[in-house]
């Protein structure tokens, strides 16, 4: 197809501006980790920063050398992992019988799944359940309450229901329970569904904060979200006080080194994970619409 | 059937089984917290707990409309939800025609994969890289100061305060949203453009009277459907990002109850968050129905 002097300059146009848009969105990230790799001289001069002049490790041997970091870590890994195992372990239950037009109840069990899903009591209820169970300053207080959502259970119930019933049928008649059909046969073929919900799942528990921010007030159960919170938005200089007294090289860094090493430390597990998870991304959402 | 009854009967017993141990967990946490919103009628007294507390009335919700604080916050939401709303819906469409436009498949590849990127960070730390950009002392402040002017409290001036919010949250959320839109544009039947090239429709011709129009049901229902989710004004944004010096325009409902809890005035905060969750729950259910009405069944959120 020719195209005309016109549509070339449009084209031309069209790919200048979504260069720029590419840029305006990498910009921010440039900036920090240019930031958290400069020197403190290099770090406080005035500069856009896109790529650091004198180059220094100093922050982020402070950073990694906290114990606090190294334990925020932890326990942002021990949600992850615990949280979206759970997830797709008993989404999978609950979504099998909801994929069963037989099961008794059914429209009434996916009313109500609906409806939490479009109304909840706010904040304060939330807070005072968990503290009546006992959860606060638990991991559980993180993965239990978020281990069941509307959108994970039908998007997999979808799933299953495009699963042929001659599979189960079979089996059935051989004998097999229904517990082995769902986790024999219909997990095993669900395995795509599955890994988009557990992405999902385990991208929404490392950036979580605020469930940590009101249920975990024991410091050394603290997520790594939270600790940033405290170093970068509420400039908390504990960090900085902890670092200078371990620190031999104190006047390498300055807050904004600091805070900028904090914060690539904390995105660099899902940077790294960033082209794989992004594909099954673009499905999750595309599965799109919780409909029946 | 009636030979197969011990049978039927076996399997839904089997998932029952499945079903009632997970349901039980769904219920208790999405439907126990349900008890607690009593407390929006009462005057919580931590030492009487949840039951015993004095029953008020409404006095709680009186109190919160009398106050400063919650019609302004309240506004905000509005205002704030409406903005987000208009650019965050605009951006996104433009933003997949463009990629549809492009040709170069590397290109269109990696430029959808960058602007999709900040979608995968919370506001913790997307809020701290702005606060940090966006300083007296960041980078576009110097940039701004080298040509002559003098800075700019992007962070504590009102209305730049808006500015920021809005413009930081179509640049998280933009390449996210754009995914749904270049799904329906892969949709549409090759054919038509064919049909329109031989009758000499030029590419923007065939934008105007094929894209356009293929594109209008999938923009019209995620119009209505995010009507449903105004009085989300994003919290984990602006709680991230605001600071007290701009609560007049950035105080919304959600971090005016959290900021209610904190201060343990329990019952006007669940009377807040009360007053929100049916708000919202009415705002659902009427735009679900206007969505399915308008796409005669096919689209909803359930």
């Amino acid at each position: 197809m020719k195209l005309t002097t016109g549509e070339k300059i449009f084209a031309g146009v069209n790919l200048l501006v979504l260069a720029l848009a590419g840029l305006v969105t990498l910009y921010p990230f440039l900036y920090t980790a240019s930031v958290s790799l400069s020197t403190a001289a290099e770090a406080n001069r005035t500069s856009l920063h896109l790529y650091p002049r004198e180059v220094s490790l100093a922050a982020y041997r402070m950073v990694l050398g906290n114990p606090d970091i190294i334990m925020a870590y932890g326990n942002t890994l021990l949600r992850t992992v615990l949280g979206t195992l759970l997830t797709l372990l008993v989404t999978c239950i609950a979504a099998y019988p909801l994929s069963r037009k037989e099961l008794p109840h059914r429209s009434m069990i996916i009313f109500l799944i609906l409806f939490a899903m479009i109304f909840d009591g706010g904040i304060v209820p939330r807070y005072l359940l968990i503290r009546n169970l006992g959860l606060m300053n638990s991991v559980w207080a993180l993965v239990l309450p978020t281990m069941l959502t509307a959108f994970n259970i039908i998007v997999v119930k979808n799933f299953f229901q495009q699963i042929p019933e001659s599979l189960g049928e079979s089996a059935r008649v051989e004998g097999a329970s229904e517990a082995t059909i769902l986790f024999r046969i219909y997990i095993p073929l669900s395995l795509p569904v599955l890994a988009t919900v557990g992405l999902w799942t385990a991208v929404m528990h490392w950036n979580q904060w605020f469930d940590a921010m009101l249920f975990i007030s024991d410091n050394s159960r603290q997520v790594l979200q939270t600790l940033l919170q405290r170093v970068v938005i509420e400039n908390s200089t504990q960090m900085m006080e902890i670092g200078a007294a371990n620190a031999s090289d104190i006047t390498q860094f300055t807050p904004e080194t600091v805070k900028a090493a904090t914060v690539i430390v904390t995105i660099l597990p899902i940077l790294l994970f960033y082209p794989f998870v992004q594909r099954y991304f673009v499905k999750g959402i595309l599965l799109g619409g919780v409909k029946e | 059937m009636k030979t197969h009854s011990t049978f039927t009967y076996r399997r839904h017993r089997e998932l029952l089984l499945l079903i009632l141990p997970v349901m039980a967990i769904f219920v208790l946490f999405n439907f126990g917290p349900l008890i607690g919103l009593v407390i929006a009628f009462k005057d919580y007294m931590m030492s009487h707990g949840i039951l015993n507390s004095p029953w008020v009335g409404l006095e709680n919700f009186h109190r919160l409309f009398a106050s400063e604080d919650f019609p302004r916050a309240l506004r905000n939401t509005v205002v704030i939800g409406l903005l987000r709303m208009t650019f965050g819906f605009i951006l996104p469409i433009v933003l997949a025609l463009m990629l549809n436009e492009v040709r170069i498949h590397w290109f269109k590849r990696g430029v959808q994969t960058l602007t999709y990127l900040p979608y995968f960070f919370s506001w913790v730390i997307l809020g701290g890289i702005f606060l940090m950009l966006l300083g007296s002392d960041g980078p576009v402040n110097a940039l701004i100061q080298s040509t002559g002017h003098s800075p700019v409290n992007f962070l504590s001036n009102n209305g730049w305060f808006l500015v920021v919010l809005v413009a930081t949250g179509v640049w998280q959320s933009a390449g996210y949203a754009a995914v749904i839109y270049l799904a329906a544009l892969a949709g549409i039947d090759p054919g038509l453009y064919e049909a329109a090239a031989v009758d000499g429709a030029n590419r923007w011709r065939q934008t105007l009277h094929i894209t356009l129009p293929c594109l209008i049901p999938t923009i019209v229902v995620l119009l209505i459907l995010s009507l449903a989710s105004i009085l989300n004004a994003g919290f984990d944004q602006i709680y991230n990002m605001y600071n007290p010096m701009v609560y007049d325009v950035a105080d919304i409902i959600d971090t005016y109850v959290l900021r209610r809890m904190q201060t343990l005035d329990y019952g006007l905060a669940t009377a807040a968050g009360l007053f929100k969750s049916v708000v919202g729950l009415i705002l659902a259910v009427g735009a679900n129905w206007l969505a399915k009405r308008i796409s005669h069944g096919e689209h909803g959120i359930w």
